[in-house]
């Protein structure tokens, strides 16, 4: 009788190691990102994640449970981050996905998502597709999409009433799409607008020199710039020697946040009109706020990459509130119109397109103790800049909504 | 494009030049001494802008920006000596391309080694001293630094030449390339004189990396940008012609810089952007020469190199234990959907390993008998994804009618490119098929309206009932053992002992009257054709593809896989594909620092089995049985 029940509770324990959905005390959230393909954005977002997590479960977490995110690494490689999904899902057992930084592999999850009948809040990943032709029910994103960050820009594009234009771009998704928006929203706010280069090296691999004379051979009267990371860096230090920035307006995507900006540091392009965050100089009470959470706990300044990584959990944690429940359905429910109150003030997830209204800071680049940063900053909405719910329900695929 | 801005682009490709240049001759000579293919050499490379940045910022100054050059060399030379003595020295007589593995676990070492030590984010270093402006130079501003690296390239192009011809050191350097086992004989201490070509090629590209410091930042993923160039400029110029690598180097990057120069062209209705061509002009360039002088511009043709490791064993089949032993794994395999319920990434993950067995099993077919050792087989996996992934996205073909494409596609992949490759033997042959696969990327990358460019094709999932792991699971099975079946039906078959044949002795196999390029031909188009099985069950698997599927990285992998297993046993790739899947699923789940973890443990493998993980079980059995029958 007793070994009987000694094997009964023996066969409790195995089953209970094989089940993986059945802890109880806590919210699992899979989260996936490229950490070894991106570190410069991707470590300041991992701790963005862990402070979010800290808050949250010291306040009792949400709906009475602990939050957990279980980060996975995701090769920078779609084929790979599928694997990686399947593997949170069936093995670890969690309620929802997020994360993902590049563009393709945003894709790649979003349809999986679609798919399986997984909630996945994109966390990084700009493309428009993610949220407009390729969107689905499943998928909400938080970051200001490509589009979203080139209208942010425009009205200082078209402030420079420059005929000729010349743009750069690294050859993929985020940049193809990222001149392609500029290219259509220039056109329809001056018709008589010129593009008289296009460069589109290879990402990570650019030839500045070539580039930068390539560009100043074009003769334009503005550049638009959408390279970042190592090749912003050289791009610019070669534009800066061979003086091709000279008396032209230079308008760039990302170029203000602190992961692309502070490498350049004492040669950060001064006049650049960017997207960005100047983490030192916002002072709302919500961004000081996190500021000093955050300086606290790393003692270490907050990147943009720091910001998403916080909003990404903060959101998931108040669309769980909302929802009452980890439910998929009603997630995705929970969602549609959901607010956030985030470090850039409070946002919303549209119910027309699934896209976060977290907007962006807009300036110019300056010197400021031998260090880039940003003056003339004002914060834009995202909402102002989207397209209305019925022109974004024409670009959205059939039963997405 | 007017004349001087022509002229202007050239010379910034003349600057390019040089630092592409610096990191091929080091590679150039250390396969040339040593047989070894250095994928290492870009970490090197790497490692010498960091160890530069840190000289320039922490010493500051002329001191340190020029004496740093000059240190960082010294040190990444003595750590390539250190790299030599400690890890390559154990495995020389391994078979060959063994090598590759370690210098592979190295790049995962020391990339996860400079993420620890000097950060993630990316490190601009100071302006050169003395080197700060620009001089003006056909209406134009050129930095004086690319001046001053235009000229760096022929001094130490003319430094190395008079070092190789006119010194003692040289004169071995030369006579170990031509004929390394002679040199030996004649009494010349081989162990010194390799470690100290590694060291001197390990300082070239520690000081190319160093040079490069003022003009980008220190970024962690400039080791495998590197050794992809290096390999191009060095296989270009001709294996072991130093001279021929600084041409090289010119020819690639000047095209590179006419292809920006020229930007946006109209054609009447069409605008092509000659920019993008940067993406695959060098390889454009490679096929081109290989196809055109088979051993590089200034290069001879390869000497024989007469093997320096263990006779290997002719092919047998099956022993009856081995029959038993591959039954049990199977039923056990087609079990796996029932002993797998409670748990059921186990099926995600079986799905992953079969694919890659069927991709190294391939692989090996041509590597391994076949004597071809293929650096770009992802573009038959690719070829076999896209073709599958594109019926269903543009034609809404079935699963089946897709899964039947694939390999079709990858046929014909493989029977076009194959045709060229091998008209080439050895790193050549290895080379041009690496140049065909990055064409493959590049078209695939480029032709967005057909490929969906980076963003590939998504929402190719299998209809039900295979949308359920276990089912899709036993269908990749089946597909997978019939593949292998296949696959070691034509080794036992004349088909397979004329190809070994060929490899063994290409003049005796000629001799009795053997087409060994037309047989060749043939058995690399069969492994394409099952690889691009492999392909196409990827695809459905994974519900999307994307040009990765196609990278360098994937055909790396599959080397990876087919050096693991041993590539002189049969057995071997299928072994080596299931540990190296399972073991990266293992690594990237526990730690931060998995790429390091992943570096040592096959650092590992590599010292405990360097005839592989089958070979060294198959040497155990078969010293076994000699001790039994003295």
């Amino acid at each position: 009788m007793k070994t009987t029940r000694l094997l009964f509770y023996f066969a409790l324990a195995a089953a209970g190691l094989n089940t993986p959905v059945l802890a109880q005390g806590t919210i699992k959230i899979g989260e996936l990102n490229s950490y070894k393909a991106q570190p410069a954005f991707l470590d300041p977002y991992k701790k963005g994640i862990e402070l979010a997590v800290e808050e949250i479960n010291a306040k009792g977490g949400v709906l009475g449970k602990k939050i957990e995110v279980i980060s996975r690494d995701d090769g920078a490689n779609p084929g790979e981050a599928v694997r990686v999904a399947e593997e949170l899902i069936t093995r670890e057992g969690v309620a929802m996905l997020t994360g993902t930084f590049l563009s393709h592999i945003g894709l790649a999850v979003t349809n999986f998502a679609g798919q399986k009948k997984v909630f996945f809040l994109a966390a990084e990943p700009l493309t428009d597709k993610i949220t407009w032709a390729d969107g689905n029910k499943y998928t909400f994103r938080l970051r200001a999409s490509t589009y979203m960050q080139t209208a942010m820009l425009m009205p200082a594009a078209v402030a420079a009433h420059a005929k000729r234009w010349a743009l750069v771009y690294p050859n993929f998704e985020y940049g193809q799409a990222a001149a392609a928006a500029f290219k259509t929203l220039m056109k329809k706010a001056q018709p008589d607008v010129q593009f008289v280069t296009e460069q589109a090296p290879p990402l990570g691999k650019i030839d500045a020199g070539a580039v930068a004379q390539a560009i100043d051979d074009a003769k334009p009267d503005a550049i638009f710039n959408v390279e970042f990371g190592g090749d912003l860096a050289k791009f610019v230090r070669e534009g800066n020697t061979r003086g091709i920035f000279k008396n032209r307006t230079v308008v760039s995507l990302l170029s203000g946040e602190p992961e692309y900006l502070d490498p350049l540091k004492d040669e950060a392009p001064v006049g650049w009109i960017v997207t960005g965050y100047p983490w030192n100089k916002i002072d709302t009470p919500a961004h000081k706020a996190f500021l000093a959470a955050y300086q606290k706990k790393f003692n270490d300044y907050p990147r943009l990459g720091s910001v998403v990584g916080y909003v990404t959990i903060k959101s998931l944690a108040a669309g769980i509130a909302k929802a009452g429940s980890t439910d998929t359905e009603k997630l995705v429910a929970a969602f549609k119109g959901l607010k956030v109150d985030s470090p850039f003030g409070p946002f919303s997830y549209r119910a027309s397109d699934h896209q976060a209204t977290m907007g962006a800071f807009v300036g110019k680049i300056a010197l400021e103790n031998g260090k880039g940063t940003m003056v003339d900053f004002k914060y834009v909405d995202g909402a102002s800049v989207l397209p209305s719910d019925a022109e974004v329900k024409k670009l959205r695929p059939a039963g997405a909504n | 494009m007017t004349l001087n801005a022509f002229l202007f682009q050239a010379l910034n490709g003349l600057s390019s030049a040089s630092g592409l240049f610096l990191i091929a001759a080091g590679l150039s000579l250390i396969f040339g001494v040593t047989r070894i293919v250095n994928i290492a050499h870009g970490s090197l490379y790497m490692l010498g802008t960091y160890i530069a940045y840190s000289f320039a910022t922490k010493i500051g100054g002329g001191l340190g920006f020029w004496g740093g050059i000059i240190a960082t060399a010294i040190v990444v030379g003595m750590l390539g000596a250190l790299i030599e003595f400690l890890l390559l020295r154990r495995i020389y007589r391994a078979p060959e391309l063994f090598q590759l593995l370690a210098t592979f676990a190295l790049v995962l070492i020391i990339n996860d080694a400079a993420l620890y030590i000097w950060g993630p984010e990316d490190l601009l270093g100071p302006r050169a001293p003395g080197l700060r402006g620009a001089v003006e130079i056909f209406g134009r501003r050129l930095p004086s630094y690319d001046l001053f690296l235009i000229f760096v390239g022929p001094a130490v192009l003319l430094a190395l030449y008079f070092a190789l011809a006119r010194t003692r050191f040289g004169r071995l350097v030369r006579a170990a390339t031509q004929d390394r086992e002679m040199v030996g004989a004649l009494g010349v201490n081989q162990a010194i004189l390799f470690t100290s070509v590694f060291a001197l090629g390990a300082a070239l590209a520690g000081l190319g990396g160093a040079l490069q410091v003022a003009r980008e930042p220190a970024n962690l993923a400039t080791d495998l940008i590197a050794i992809g160039d290096a390999f191009v400029v060095v296989v270009v110029g001709g294996m072991g012609s130093i001279a021929g690598a600084y041409l090289a180097a010119v020819i690639i990057a000047e095209v590179k810089a006419l292809c920006i120069g020229i930007g946006v062209v109209h054609f009447g209705m069409f605008s092509v952007n000659f920019s993008k061509f940067t993406l695959v002009a060098e390889f454009l360039v490679m096929a081109v020469v290989l196809i055109a002088r088979p051993y590089g511009l200034l290069g001879r043709p390869q000497a024989a190199v007469r093997s320096v490791a263990e006779p290997e064993d002719p092919i047998r089949p099956a022993t009856p234990l081995l029959k038993a032993l591959a039954a049990v794994v199977l039923a056990l395999l087609l079990c796996l959907p029932l002993l797998a319920q409670n748990s059921p990434y186990l099926l995600i993950l079986g799905i992953d390993v079969l694919i890659a067995v069927l991709f190294a099993t391939s692989l090996h077919f041509i590597m391994g008998p076949g004597g071809m050792h293929s650096f770009g087989h992802s573009a038959y996996f690719g070829l076999g994804a896209y073709g599958a992934a594109l019926l269903v996205k543009w034609l809404a073909a079935p699963m089946g009618v897709a899964l039947i494409a694939a390999p079709i596609v990858a046929l014909g992949g493989a029977l076009l490119f194959g045709w060229f490759a091998v008209r080439l033997s050895g790193v050549y042959l290895a080379m041009l098929t690496l140049a065909f696969a990055q064409i493959v990327w590049a078209a695939v990358f480029q032709w967005e309206e057909l490929t969906g460019g980076s963003n590939g094709v998504i929402g190719v999932w299998p209809p039900p009932p295979f949308d359920k792991a276990s089912v899709y699971f036993l269908l990749a099975l089946v597909l997978t053992v019939i593949g292998v079946l296949l696959l070691r039906r034509f080794l036992f078959a004349p088909f397979g002992y004329a190809m070994r044949a060929g490899r063994d002795s290409a003049l005796r196999a000629e001799a009795i009257g053997i087409d060994v390029k037309r047989v060749h031909w043939l058995a690399f188009a069969v492994a394409g054709c099952v690889c691009g099985v492999a392909g196409g069950l990827f695809a459905f698997a994974k519900g999307s593809i994307s040009p990765e599927t196609i990278s360098v990285g994937r055909s790396i992998d599959g080397l990876v896989m087919v050096l693991l297993g041993g590539i002189q046993t049969i057995t071997g790739p299928i072994v080596g594909a299931s540990v190296f899947a399972t073991l990266q699923d293992m690594v990237m789940r526990q730690t931060e620092y998995w790429r390091a973890l992943l570096g040592a443990i096959i650092l590992f493998l590599v010292l405990a089995f360097p005839q592989g993980i089958v070979g060294a079980v198959a040497q155990l059995f078969g010293k076994r049985r000699k001790g039994q029958t003295p």
